[in-house]
């Protein structure tokens, strides 16, 4: 609450060439490594492509969800970091990349994608209307196009209110954000239950969807974190973006890091008291042969250690601190996709134990490139920040 | 005794106290507070006042009680009263893990409370100097308010006053209080207190202890004597007949039991049962011990009609007759399950199944001792 009247003097500033320095290697690196993965052994490949798959939606859809969330909720004190999650969801747009060889490879990787199995298994049977390779295809088409329209839709409206400052917009905005948040329900859920669930497909959890939900918004609320602070250190942002908005970001982060606990704990709790073989064996490959240690380091690595980072007021509000914590969120929800995805890939090949090695690191170094390099496409030579939103000043006004 | 509390100042609007805030705090005041009708963003930022320390003792509180549930929860598992639940482990911590996180935020937010109560409002005083004063009733409508302490190091009358008016204040008051209302000592661990608590507590438990045992002979638990549902052999008002117990629907069959239909048919029996075992090792070895225990000590161990029984009782006759070797299974069976003659029905002892065993066990014994000229080849 200041007596002064707020001036905005923006001027464009291109992006730090980190972005593509760095990305551009990257990408090459994981493309050529996806690809000899695949010629050396296309179900460990897969598999990894599943992980980075999912990284990279969590990455896009959810900056799609934080721009429809400011918008449906009203929320004002995001609005000047709204255009970086716009840029951000274009992330979304690589999905078809990932996907495509996951699309190839069903028979792989999806034991649902074998019609001698199917016929032979009455709960495949069962599910088949929902699991089979043409609805699937028909789900993530759908999925992609409906997110690319909305997340085009969004970036139009945002980028033509720069030069009309139109207050209209921001309504038409909070309109379509009331459907798209019932759609990205479903989406999400389908992603998560097709992707990730459907590795094991006699095995269900109702609770799956907001499960991988919950990982995907700390993880995108992380990504624009990082590269909200390191655009407001290289001057792209306004000066008066400080410490306060810091702290929201860090306080949702927070906030998702429980929620994921609380989710995850409901999924495990529920099975372990109801000890049904029907749901417990989804468990019992994570507790043998090495993955026992990972699944109790999934719950340090992706809840004590990132809540004990972020517990504090001062860590919120620190940018070093602040971007520790979300390189630690983004790792752990590596791990946890890691965690999910890889014990299936024990079970099909014959593997005993987790396994890391050369793929591995090239399909992380593969989404992290997507990453800045979709990025980079996005905003260069765009303005960073909403200038004409009617709320920016008020946005920039902001106190905790 | 009236004493000076502190000066107050009122302002008008929210950028004016930010900024009084500040000054205040830039000329070295310590003891000193902002009042506002709402919480003013920054505020703390201006009075340039340090980070709350009520997060510790909440963190601190919230991880104690929490152990010492986790402690308790042990203790009652697996010391006082051990007994497998679910088939659960004696210490299932996920079961456990709910009222961990209950008791953990319950605790820290209620005891978080309490020490502000004792620590900082100073209970159980429940006064204060600013109560009831002019000053207090601005604050809490519409006016925004500074009040330096007398207590101050820097504090003295004049030049307190004159610095609030040069920052802006519209209107300045010396607050007093009485010493003998306002105490700002602390009083938790005050004597009259402590036994006035003591005092309430005793009061307390006795009077619901004689209201719920003597007045109104209330058992808070009656230990599960007593029960909201019928028990066997009970009085029902429910049903017409007052019995609890109920007789099955006509034709209704027990689980695992067959209905005899031929009870006082033997040609029927013979007729149209036929036996469903297989005379097989198994089958012949259970024939063998059942007739042994229930046939043997009438009929004989080889069913030669010499029995054990020395004419006490009639004896049973042989079972190798040409009437039993012509008889087929089924009319054996009836006479098993039925009895003839002053031969018992043993469908109550033997099961079924050990009955076709039996059969084949006599069918065996036939064989054995009346071959014939076929068996022999």
């Amino acid at each position: 609450m200041s007596n002064h009247e707020i001036q905005i003097n923006y001027t464009k500033k291109d992006l730090p060439k980190g972005y593509l320095k760095f990305g551009l290697p990257l990408l090459v690196i994981g493309i050529i490594t996806a690809f000899f993965a695949y010629q050396l052994d296309p179900m460990r490949a897969s598999f990894n492509n599943i992980i980075s798959l999912l990284l990279i939606v969590s990455v896009g859809m959810g900056a799609i969800f934080l721009v429809a969330l400011e918008h449906i909720a009203g929320a004002v004190w995001s609005v000047p970091f709204r255009r970086i999650a716009e840029q951000q969801g274009f992330i979304f747009l690589a999905t078809p990349l990932l996907a495509l060889p996951i699309l190839f490879n069903m028979h792989e990787i999806f034991e649902w994608a074998h019609l001698d199995v199917v016929m032979n298994d009455p709960i495949l049977y069962q599910k088949s209307p929902y699991l089979n390779t043409e609805f699937f295809y028909a789900r993530s088409i759908g999925i992609f196009l409906i997110m690319t329209f909305f997340l085009f839709v969004y970036l139009r409206n945002s980028m033509s209110q720069d030069t009309t400052q139109s207050q209209k917009t921001t309504k038409i905005n909070a309109l379509i954000s009331a459907p798209f948040m019932a759609i990205f329900a479903i989406s999400i859920t389908m992603v998560a239950i097709d992707y990730a669930m459907s590795l094991e497909p006699h095995w269900f959890s109702t609770i799956f969807g907001v499960y991988y939900f919950s990982g995907t918004f700390a993880t995108a609320m992380a990504v624009l974190t990082l590269i909200t602070l390191n655009l407001k250190e290289n001057g792209n942002l306004l000066k008066e973006i400080n410490r306060n908005h810091y702290y929201s970001m860090g306080g949702l982060m927070f906030a998702f890091t429980a929620f994921w606990m609380y989710m995850a704990f409901s999924q495990y709790m529920l099975i372990w008291y109801a000890n049904i073989p029907e749901e417990t064996f989804w468990f019992l490959p994570r507790m043998k042969n090495g993955w026992e240690y990972l699944s109790i380091g999934l719950v340090f690595i992706k809840f004590i250690i990132p809540f004990g980072l972020l517990l504090n007021r001062n860590s919120k509000m620190d940018p070093s601190r602040l971007k520790l914590a979300s390189f630690w969120i983004i790792g752990a929800h590596i791990y946890d996709m890691y965690w999910l995805v890889m014990p299936t890939y024990n079970r099909m090949s014959g593997t005993e134990g987790p396994v890391f090695g050369w793929i591995e690191l090239g399909f992380i170094s593969l989404s992290v490139g997507i990453i800045l390099v979709f990025y980079y496409l996005a905003a260069n030579k765009k303005n960073h920040i909403p200038i004409g939103d009617p709320k920016l000043k008020r946005a920039l006004d902001f106190q905790i | 005794m009236s004493k000076l509390y502190s000066i107050a100042a009122l302002f008008k609007t929210p950028d004016e106290i930010m900024s009084a805030a500040a000054k205040v705090a830039d000329a070295g005041y310590e003891k000193y507070d902002v009042n506002t009708p709402y919480p003013v963003h920054g505020l703390d930022g201006a009075m340039k006042l340090k980070s709350s320390k009520m997060g510790y003792y909440t963190i601190v509180i919230g991880l104690t009680c929490m152990s010492l549930m986790l402690y308790f929860m042990y203790w009652v598992y697996n010391v006082d009263y051990p007994q497998v639940i679910g088939g659960k482990p004696l210490f299932p911590l996920p079961a456990f893990v709910p009222i961990m996180f209950e008791i953990t935020v319950l605790t820290g937010a209620v005891l978080t409370v309490a020490v502000m109560l004792i620590f900082y409002f100073k209970f159980p005083n429940n006064a204060h100097p600013l109560h009831d004063s002019s000053y207090m009733k601005a604050v809490s409508s519409d006016k925004f308010g500074v009040n330096i302490e007398a207590v101050d190091s820097k504090f003295d009358l004049e030049g307190v006053k004159a610095f609030l008016s040069s920052i802006g204040a519209y209107q300045i008051d010396e607050i007093y209080f009485d010493e003998e209302e306002v105490n700002t000592k602390h009083k938790i661990l005050d004597s009259k207190f402590v036994i006035g608590m003591f005092l309430i507590a005793g009061f307390t438990s006795i009077s619901v202890y004689l209201h719920m045992n003597k007045a109104l002979y209330l058992p808070p638990f009656d230990w599960m004597l007593v029960q909201h549902k019928v028990t066997a052999q009970d009085h029902s008002d429910f049903f017409k007949n007052g019995i609890s117990s109920r007789e099955p629907v006509n034709g209704s069959v027990a689980r695992g039991f067959m209905p005899y239909l031929y009870s006082d048919d033997p040609d029927g029996a013979s007729e149209n049962l036929v036996n469903p075992y297989i005379a097989d090792e198994e089958n012949i070895a259970l024939g063998k011990r059942k007739y042994l225990t229930y046939c043997s000590p009438c009929h004989g161990d080889l069913a030669k009609g010499d029995s054990r029984l020395r004419g006490q009782f009639p004896n049973g006759p042989t079972l190798h007759s040409d009437k039993l070797l012509s008889w087929t299974d089924g009319r054996i069976y009836h006479v098993i399950t039925e009895g003839q003659n002053v031969m018992p029905g043993y469908k109550k002892t033997v099961t079924r199944k050990e009955r076709w065993a039996i059969v084949n066990y006599v069918r065996t014994l036939q064989r054995a001792l009346d071959a014939t000229e076929e068996d022999m080849q």
